[in-house]
C-alpha cells in the first residue's frame, strides 16, 4: 500500500520539479543578461572617465587649460597647448545649424503623415523614412564629398565660402542624415495625441491648420524637444560624414562658410597618429570624456522633458 | 434647425433611414431611443462631425435657419453648431485656455477674453469652483468638473446650437445635477440638443422630445405630452422601462416618415 502511494508520487513530482526551475531559468538567462549589459554600461563609462582625467591626473595639465581657444598637441612643433575649445565649439555650433536647418522640414514631415496625409501615402512613406535611415553614415559623407562640397566651393564665393568644406557643409550633411530621426519622433508624439481631442477642437469650429497651430503643437511639445534633442545627439555622436565635409580645422568657429573641427572628427583624425600613454593621445580621451558628459546631459534633459509632460 | 429625409450610412450599413425632425429655437430637444438606434449619428451630423468618418454617407436635407448645412463650409457650420462628447474631453491646458481655445484659435481679435471666461463658465454652473484656480490645468478637475469646463469650452465660442452626445453618461449624480442646472440655465440662449439614456433626465430638462428606434423616429413631440400620453405603443414601453419589445417598424409614425422601409 505503502509503496503504491510512494510509486504516485515519484510520478506526480517531476511535474513540479519540471514547474519551478522553468521560472527560475527566465529569471536566471534574463537577469545575467541584464547584469552583464550593466555592467558593461558600468565599465565602458569608468574606462573613459579614468582616461579622460588621465590628461590632468598623469601628464598635469591644468583643468582650466581644455577651455583654452588653441590646440598645438604636437610637441615638435613647439610648445603644447590642448585647448579642447575650438572642438567642444564646434561640435555645438555644427549640431545646432543642423538641428535648425532640420527641425521645420522634419516638423513638417511629421505633420503632414500625421495628420494631413491619406492612409496610402502614410503606407508608402513609413517605410521611406526607415529605408533613409538606413542609409550609411559614409554614404551621406561621399555624397556630400562629392557633390555638396564642390558645388559649394564653385557657386558660393560670393557668400565667404572658400574651398566648400565648411561648418555650413557638416551642418547640410548631419542635418540630412537626422532628417528621419527627428520625424519619426516627432510623428509618434503627434499621433500620441488623443483622436477625441483633435475631434473636439474641430467641433469648436477651427479649421485643420488652427487645431495644428494651438492645439498639436502645445499639446506634443515635449515629445518635439525630444524628438529634436534626439536628433541633435545623433549629429554629435556622427563622426565619419561630418569629418569628409567640414575642412578639420581646429580653429574657434566665425563663419558658417569656413573648415571648422568636431570633438568626433578630431578624434578619428588624430587616432592613428598617437601613441598610448603620450599626453596628445589623453587629450582625445578627454575629448571622449566631454562627448559623453554631452550626450548625458541630453539624456537628462529629454528625461525631465517627458516626466514633466506627464500622463496625456 | 431641422432634418428632412435624412440618410446617414456607415459604408453600406445605413445607420439613420430617414429622419424628419424639426429642432426648435431655444428649446432643449432630447433624443432617445435604445443602443444603436442612430441618436449619435443624428447628433454629429448635425455639425457634419460624419465628415471626419470616410466610409460615412449623408444624403437629405439638414438646414439651419433655412441655410443649406451640406452646402455650407463645415468650419463654418460648426461654429454656429457646437458640441459636447460624452467622454469629458479637455485640452491639456489650464482652465483658462480650454475655456478660451476656441475663440483664440479662431483669432476673433483680442476681446473680451476675461467676459468671455467668466460668463461662459459661470452658465456653465462651473465658475464658482474654479475661479481661482484658472490657470491650473483642467486635466487636474474631476470628470464632472472637466465636463462642465467642456460645456464652458463650448458656448464661449457662442454656438447658436448646442448639441450634446450624452453629456451625464460618465458622471456622478452630483455632476449630473449640475450639468442639467447648465442646460436649463443656457436654454433660451441657445438651441441645445442632447441625447440621453437617462429618461427622467430627458423628462427633466427637454422641452421636446423624440424618440428614436433602427433609425427612424418613432414619435416626436412636447416632453410633457409624449410622457403623459404617448401615441405609440414602443414610445411608452421604452419611456416606462428602457425597453422595446415589440419591434415599431412599420407602424403609423415610422410610415409617416417619407422613407421606403
Amino acid at each position: 500500500m505503502e509503496s503504491d502511494i510512494a510509486t504516485e508520487m515519484a510520478a506526480v513530482r517531476p511535474e513540479r520539479v519540471v514547474l519551478a526551475p522553468g521560472i527560475d531559468v527566465a529569471r536566471r538567462v534574463t537577469g545575467a543578461a541584464a547584469t552583464v549589459v550593466v555592467l558593461l554600461v558600468g565599465l565602458l563609462l569608468a574606462f573613459i572617465a579614468w582616461n579622460g582625467i588621465a590628461l590632468f591626473r598623469h601628464s598635469g595639465v591644468p583643468i582650466l587649460e581644455v577651455f583654452a581657444p588653441v590646440w598645438q598637441p604636437d610637441p615638435t612643433s613647439g610648445e603644447t597647448t590642448y585647448g579642447l575649445l575650438p572642438f567642444i565649439l564646434g561640435t555645438l555650433g555644427v549640431v545646432s545649424v543642423a538641428a535648425a536647418l532640420a527641425a521645420p522640414l522634419s516638423l513638417g514631415l511629421a505633420l503632414f503623415m500625421a495628420e494631413v496625409a491619406p492612409p496610402w501615402a502614410r503606407r508608402v512613406m513609413q517605410p521611406a523614412m526607415e529605408v533613409f535611415v538606413g542609409i550609411p553614415s559614409v554614404v551621406y559623407g561621399w555624397l556630400g564629398l562629392t557633390v555638396l562640397v564642390p558645388f559649394l566651393a564653385a557657386n558660393g564665393k560670393w557668400a565667404g565660402f572658400t574651398s566648400g568644406f565648411s561648418w555650413f557643409a557638416g551642418s547640410l550633411v548631419l542635418a540630412l542624415m537626422i532628417l528621419p530621426t527627428v520625424s519619426s519622433v516627432a510623428y509618434d508624439s503627434f499621433r500620441a495625441v488623443p483622436p477625441d481631442l483633435r475631434t473636439a477642437s474641430l467641433a469648436l469650429g477651427t479649421t485643420r491648420w488652427q487645431t495644428i497651430r494651438h492645439l498639436l503643437l502645445p499639446a506634443s511639445g515635449a515629445g518635439i524637444v525630444t524628438a529634436i534633442v534626439l536628433g541633435m545627439m545623433r549629429a554629435a555622436g556622427e563622426a565619419l560624414a561630418v569629418q569628409m565635409v567640414i575642412g578639420n580645422r581646429p580653429l574657434i568657429p566665425r563663419s558658417l562658410f569656413q573648415p571648422v573641427t568636431t570633438l568626433t572628427a578630431q578624434i578619428t583624425l588624430d587616432m592613428g597618429n598617437t601613441v598610448a600613454g603620450e599626453t596628445w593621445n589623453e587629450a582625445l580621451w578627454t575629448m571622449g570624456l566631454v562627448l559623453v558628459t554631452m550626450s548625458f546631459a541630453a539624456v537628462v534633459l529629454v528625461r525631465l522633458l517627458t516626466r514633466r509632460a506627464g500622463p496625456r | 434647425m431641422r432634418t428632412d429625409g435624412l440618410r446617414v450610412a456607415y459604408g453600406s450599413k445605413e445607420v439613420l433611414r430617414g429622419i424628419d425632425l424639426p429642432i426648435a429655437k431655444g428649446k432643449v430637444t432630447a433624443l432617445v431611443g435604445p443602443s444603436g438606434c442612430g441618436k449619435t449619428t443624428l447628433l454629429r451630423t448635425l455639425n457634419r462631425l460624419t465628415d471626419l468618418t470616410s466610409t460615412c454617407s449623408v444624403s437629405g436635407i439638414v438646414t439651419i435657419d433655412g441655410e443649406d448645412c451640406m452646402a455650407m463650409d463645415p468650419v463654418l457650420l460648426r461654429r454656429r453648431v457646437g458640441m459636447v462628447f460624452q467622454k469629458p474631453n479637455v485640452f491639456p491646458m489650464s482652465i483658462r485656455e480650454n475655456v478660451l481655445y476656441g475663440v483664440k484659435a479662431r483669432g476673433n481679435g483680442k476681446t473680451e477674453y476675461a467676459e468671455i471666461l467668466e460668463s461662459s463658465l459661470r452658465k456653465a454652473v462651473i465658475w464658482d469652483e474654479v475661479k481661482d484656480r484658472l490657470d491650473e490645468s483642467a486635466l487636474a478637475l474631476s470628470g464632472g468638473q472637466q465636463q462642465r469646463v467642456c460645456i464652458a469650452r463650448t458656448l464661449a465660442t457662442s454656438p447658436e446650437v448646442v448639441l450634446m452626445d450624452e453629456p451625464g453618461a460618465s458622471l456622478d449624480p452630483r455632476s449630473t445635477q449640475l450639468l442639467e442646472e447648465s442646460i436649463l440655465a443656457i436654454r433660451g440662449d441657445f438651441t441645445v440638443v442632447i441625447v440621453t439614456h437617462d429618461i427622467p433626465q430627458a423628462h427633466r430638462v427637454s422641452d421636446f422630445l423624440a424618440f428614436l428606434y433602427d433609425g427612424r423616429v418613432v414619435e416626436f413631440g412636447e416632453t410633457r405630452q409624449l410622457f403623459a400620453e404617448p401615441r405609440e405603443h414602443a414610445t411608452k414601453e421604452y419611456l416606462e422601462g428602457g425597453l422595446v419589445t415589440v419591434p415599431p417598424v412599420g407602424n403609423v409614425a415610422a410610415a409617416a416618415v417619407p422613407v421606403s422601409a
